[in-house]
């Protein structure tokens, strides 16, 4: 079943992105559904963290609409957008200075106090701030770096970092780019692992990933992107074995 | 204490409030070479208040503050659009607006200066400043202070997060004006009489260097630079037409043998007997 024949949570529809002459989205219509987790894939530069960085806010949409729930999120400040429900991940991990993992997963949750709140100490955060951080902690397995800055940690650990930061203001979606690029195949099955019990607890995820095998064996729904294009879509095993895929990205041999 | 160590003293803690008012705002990434502009407007609108109309020299100080501060987030606007060097060369022009516009504001005395004021107490420049610089160890406790950080170490990212990127660089520049005012209210009492040229650029500069000196990363580093920038040349009087000199090869020795400053995050905790992160 398509995203789009269930309730969808992210639609995208005919979205167009360009810069100067080139076309890094031309016409990129897809939908994310409730709960489920959704996969883009295709060969570098074919519009993929475009894509991410026009959902976000972080690019504005030249043509298009895209809807969170309902709600028209196009052309909102990356704020707005965040705060009504989609987080992400970034392709190389991004974590603030010197915060403590501790830190990160108290400055992400910005909304909902007021400004007097979040001007007295830390510790003294409201107990649902730091309730939702000590469960994401635990939930992430980092309790034994509570206190570390971020940065410090190895490489596999700061993207559990950045991923449990951004799972902490509660989103509605979050958005991974590559979740598992430059790891070993345990901390990958570990990811794996997380991904599916976030989605379980009602998450959607939409992923951008270059791991095939990763892929095809987390996600709900594929699309396949090439050069700014959707040209399939579908599920795991209908997109490995479509002719316009083998030739653009998987390639005839695989 | 002598008259002259009460007058290094009061310069100190002026300079103190100087180096606060650069420090917040590059607590999020942006560097101010205009403070001094804005220490002048302070010192311009507390000595109006003071002998004009009357107002007593507190009043006056929260009243320079405010109305600092209210400049202070006009000029964040702008600078909104610029980075880096491009946003210390708009300050640095900034500064030498203001410097230009009191040069020509004859009812405040023109090139001629201002006069009138009434000596303030060192104890009661360190009672602003130390009770500023308390303020400020406080709010770097606070979700606020993480919420700067953020906004300094990865704009995009904060924003992607959540954050109010904005509102966070704007409120900063809006809170390091009214300090750079209340600096100049103290300087105008403290010396009784100002003119634009003691607010000028190399003013600026020394703020900004009692930072980088003292350690950019905690406030107590903009205390310990300002007193090092006070004392230091006249600890260094025995070397008499040398010793400006001597403060000058000090300054790159400390910078090249410290870049994060005198005092950072973790000596700063060392000291308190605080434990540190990892």
């Amino acid at each position: 079943m398509s995203p789009a024949d269930q309730t969808s949570l992210l639609n995208l529809n005919a979205v167009t992105k360009t810069f100067g002459g080139i076309h890094a989205l031309s016409d990129v219509s897809c939908d994310v559904a409730q709960g489920q987790i959704v996969g883009f894939i295709g060969p570098n530069g074919a519009g993929k963290a475009t894509m991410f960085n026009v959902i976000t806010g972080a690019y504005r949409a030249d043509r298009g609409t895209i809807s969170l729930a309902g709600t028209m999120i196009t052309a909102q400040p990356p704020y707005r957008i965040a705060r009504s429900g989609i987080s992400r991940t970034f392709q190389n991990i991004r974590l603030f200075g010197d915060m403590t993992v501790w830190e990160h997963l108290i400055v992400a949750q910005p909304h909902g106090e007021s400004l007097l709140r979040r001007l007295l100490p830390i510790g003294w955060a409201s107990p649902g701030v730091l309730h939702r951080a000590q469960e994401v902690l635990e939930f992430f397995g980092l309790e034994a770096v509570r206190n570390r800055v971020a940065r410090s940690l190895p490489y596999g650990i700061q993207r559990k970092v950045e991923m449990a930061r951004a799972v902490t203001a509660r989103p509605k979606l979050l958005l991974l780019d590559e979740p598992v690029a430059g790891m070993n195949h345990d901390e990958a099955e570990d990811i794996r692992k997380l991904m599916l019990q976030l989605r379980d607890a009602g998450l959607s995820i939409l992923l951008i990933e270059h791991d095939m095998a990763f892929v095809m064996n987390l996600c709900d729904y594929l699309y396949v992107l090439d050069f700014g294009v959707v040209i399939a879509q579908g599920r795991p095993h209908e997109v490995r074995a479509n002719p316009l895929v083998l030739d653009a990205y998987l390639g005839r041999a695989s | 204490m002598s008259t002259y160590y009460a007058g290094l003293f009061a310069d100190a803690g002026i300079l103190l409030l100087g180096a606060l008012s650069v420090y917040i705002i590059l607590a999020t990434g942006q560097l101010s070479l205009g403070n001094a502009g804005l220490m002048g407007i302070g010192a311009y609108v507390t000595s109006y208040l003071t002998v004009n109309v009357g107002v007593p020299i507190t009043a006056a100080l929260t009243i320079a503050g405010i109305a600092c501060g209210a400049i202070g987030v006009v000029v964040g606007f702008p600078a909104l659009h610029l980075k880096g060097i491009y946003l210390a060369m708009a300050t640095l022009g900034f500064g030498e607006m203001v410097r230009s516009f009191f040069l020509n504001f004859s009812p405040m005395g023109g090139a001629g200066g201002f006069h009138g004021m009434k000596h303030i107490s060192v104890g009661y420049i360190w009672a602003w400043a130390g009770g500023l610089l308390i303020v400020v160890m406080l709010l770097e406790r606070s979700r606020v202070w993480l919420e700067m950080q953020a906004v300094r170490d990865d704009e995009t990212a904060a924003g992607l997060v959540g954050l109010k990127t904005t509102t966070t660089k704007v409120a900063a520049f809006g809170a390091g004006a009214a300090i750079a005012a209340i600096s100049g209210g103290l300087f105008a009492h403290q010396f009784v009489y100002i003119e634009p040229g003691n607010f000028g650029f190399e003013r600026s500069i020394d703020f900004v260097l009692a930072v980088i000196l003292g350690g950019s990363t905690v406030a107590p580093g903009a205390l310990a630079g300002a007193m090092l920038l006070v004392l230091l040349p006249e600890m260094l009087r025995f070397l008499a037409d040398w010793r400006l000199a001597a403060f000058g090869g000090l300054l790159i020795v400390v910078l090249l043998v410290r870049r994060q400053g005198i005092l950072d995050r973790s000596l700063f905790r060392l000291v308190t007997f605080r434990s540190s992160p990892t």
